[in-house]
């Protein structure tokens, strides 16, 4: 986003577009000025657009377009923490860090990603189950909120409310201009993986309630959606951990800290809707299931391999067509694994096609009443909009909602109002947090409209 | 808002008793909790417009609108975004006629071109500057297959339709900048109050496969539509049949 101006924004997904004037927020002064100028159709941060849905929109309103936010105050390589703008990319993050031995504590699923926008959705990666989300990384941040005032806050401070609700608030708090984050130290940017193909989804649950995801840093699984049957959630788990020098081989030994992150290419915005069909991705499915090792130990992976095989083609989302498409992500307690395994089924059977299926188990969640993971297990598919879409959500909706479940904001484009109430049961809790911030709800977004937040 | 696949919260009816807007409405209001404006002239039938909508679940207010009182109109499209955000306005009011009275008597001419072309256009400048304050929304007008070439049979009638589609069909472009979807739709001949004990002309459709139509188009984004898609093709052959042949086919 380089101009200033009247924009037609969309999420990652490309689905419902909305027009908005949009200026850049190049400074916290001019922030805290388009704050207090705020007209009566409110203002959003907006960072990458990485959010599949609606939350960084504004119809009719002003958005702030954050990534000209970009300092990096400072590093402390002993202690670990670094002081940087909002608008800094985790990708930049990681590429300074790294020379100092630090690594990004929470990586999604892209590294495009703004420091801001990982708060405010509180992202969570591979390592959520020994590691938390993004929250419980932030020692410190700064948020201008609606009187057009900077405030410090902090995770156990005088204004540890507000701190919760901002992590996971998805913008509307405020806009969060700075904040310190503790990072991880390291020796490596590579990985020792484990690799485990499973034939079914009995036998990757079981794999991964055997007692060994513990002791794993990172796990994951993709499974593929589309087999029913006896190869229903037929899945490739991948676990591992931050290598040390001594595990690396002597050609990367040199250099351990060197930034691996190829990308190839950008997708261009050429293809057509309907590319991504049944035939091509149950042929892709297939590949991809046969191509991984059966069970393979200690392959040593570069942060492109490990982390975001999908970085490697810039723009992905193009390839969805014009229509785009949309994730969804959700999760379901311990406990539920029966639901679980229902909406499996209910994917695989619906004849709609979906190619980045994670599965996942998460940890324990936080202190915020927005924050997304919970003790549970996740689930994510990617559906191009299509028919029928809108109704298999809506039943997978009701069975998530039974099950004590619940969907992802950072994901969500679709789901009605009253479902998202009931799914987050301290949202009147949080709402109470930003009515005393924010009386005017003068911070609003298509997703704070749609879903009545 | 409209969500990723479609679905709207709000619908806004301008010819609050037509009945392929209220079975537009229905049709939504299967999938979503949905708030409905209609806009008609009070009368029992608008009453039981909403009372229709509100045992689909939706939840129901209407407006006073005249058509033939454009002065009016830019207070009525603002009181219909009062209440909230209105996702698609569907321009539904019309009036078919008595041809032959149409184009003999002038007053019942004149009251055509008001209510079917005049309104249509005031109601759109009025839409649209309240659409682009909004930032989103789409617009259905529905025209009508009589549009496309002048028939001896129901010309006053079609010119007034085809003003009213020139007029959305521009008005596609010049709210594209402004992320606001116009789609046109055009209908042949449907099954109404409008055309009953009329004889049925080739390819009728009825009001619910109109309301199919129209969901299908706003949810692809068309900007075009036919009900039914075929009628497309058959008066996209019919434009270009020469006079002297045309007005001989028992159309």
């Amino acid at each position: 986003m380089s101009e200033t101006g009247t924009r037609t924004l969309s999420g990652w997904g490309r689905t419902a577009p909305s027009t908005a004037h949009v200026v850049h927020g190049r400074s916290v002064e001019s922030i805290q000025q388009a704050v207090r100028q705020t007209g009566d159709r409110g203002v959003i941060a907006r960072g990458l657009g990485r959010a599949y849905g609606d939350p960084a929109q504004n119809a009719g309103g002003l958005v702030i377009d954050m990534p000209a936010l970009d300092r990096i105050h400072s590093i402390d390589a002993d202690a670990g923490v670094v002081d940087v703008d909002a608008g800094v990319s985790l990708d930049t993050l990681m590429r300074r860090a790294l020379p100092f031995g630090l690594w990004v504590p929470v990586l999604p699923g892209t590294r495009q990603v703004t420091v801001g926008g990982a708060i405010a959705a509180d992202i969570h990666g591979k390592n959520h189950h020994t590691q938390g989300s993004f929250g419980n990384h932030v020692l410190s941040m700064d948020l201008v909120t609606a009187d057009g005032s900077v405030r410090t806050l902090t995770p156990d401070g005088p204004e540890a409310e507000l701190f919760w609700a901002t992590v996971g608030g998805m913008g509307l708090t405020g806009v969060l201009v700075r904040a310190t984050i503790a990072l991880k130290h390291t020796e490596s940017a590579y990985f020792v993986v484990d690799t485990d193909r499973t034939a079914d989804l009995d036998e990757l649950m079981a794999r991964l309630t055997d007692g060994t995801d513990d002791q794993y840093t990172y796990s994951v699984a993709w499974f593929d959606s589309m087999s029913g049957g006896a190869k229903l959630g037929r899945a490739i788990l991948t676990r591992g951990w931050s290598a040390r020098r001594e595990d690396l081989p002597p050609k990367l030994r040199r250099d351990p800290l060197r930034f691996d992150a190829p990308q190839l290419l950008r997708a261009p915005d050429v293809f057509p809707s309907g590319l991504v069909n049944r035939a091509t991705i149950a042929a892709f499915n297939e590949v991809w299931y046969r191509k991984a090792p059966v069970h393979r130990r200690g392959e040593v992976q570069n942060i492109t391999s490990f982390f975001h095989p999908l970085d490697l083609v810039g723009d992905w989302n193009r390839v969805y067509g014009p229509r785009g498409f949309l994730q969804y992500q959700f999760v379901v307690p311990f406990g539920a694994e029966q639901a679980f395994t229902r909406a499996v089924e209910m994917i695989s059977a619906s004849g709609q096609v979906s190619f980045l299926n994670v599965l996942k188990r998460f940890g324990d969640g936080n202190d915020a009443p927005l924050s997304f993971p919970t003790p549970g297990w996740t689930l994510t598919v990617d559906i191009p909009i299509g028919p029928g879409l809108g109704a298999l959500c809506d039943r997978l909706d009701a069975l998530v909602l039974a099950a004590g479940g619940r969907l992802y904001l950072a994901k969500e484009s679709r789901t009605t109002a009253a479902a998202l109430h009931r799914m987050y049961p301290r949202l009147d809790e949080w709402r109470k947090v930003r009515a005393a911030v924010d009386p005017d709800s003068i911070f609003t977004s298509d997703l704070s409209r749609r879903l009545q937040l | 808002m409209i969500d990723a696949v479609g679905n709207p919260q709000s619908l806004l009816l301008l010819g609050g008793t037509s009945e392929i807007a209220l079975a537009t409405a229905e049709r939504y209001a299967a999938n979503r909790p949905l708030r409905v404006v209609l806009a008609a002239r009070p009368s029992p039938r608008l009453d039981a417009a909403a009372e229709r909508l509100r045992g689909a679940g939706c939840s129901v207010s209407t407006l006073s609108f005249d058509a033939q009182a454009p002065d009016t109109h830019a207070e009525v499209i603002e009181q219909a975004f009062a209440d909230g955000d209105i996702d698609i306005t569907v321009v539904a009011f019309g009036l078919l006629g008595d041809q032959e009275k149409a184009w003999t008597d002038l007053p019942t001419a004149v009251e055509l071109a008001q209510v079917n072309y005049v309104a249509a256009v005031s109601v759109g400048v009025a839409l649209s500057s309240a659409l682009q304050r909004q930032g989103h929304g789409a617009i259905v007008a529905l025209s009508s297959a009589a549009g496309e070439r002048a028939r001896r049979s129901n010309f006053v009638y079609g010119s007034t339709k085809a003003g009213l589609d020139v007029f959305y069909t521009g008005l596609t472009e010049a709210l594209r900048p402004a992320g606001i979807k116009v789609c046109v739709v055009r209908p042949g001949f449907v099954h109404t109050r409008m055309t009953e004990g009329m004889s049925a002309a080739p390819l009728s459709v009825t009001p619910e496969q109109v309301a199919d139509v129209i969901v299908d188009s706003v949810a692809k984004g068309r900007e075009q539509a036919w009900a039914p898609a075929p009628m497309r093709f058959v008066m996209s052959a019919l434009r270009h049949v020469p006079r002297p042949i045309f007005r001989r086919l028992p159309i």
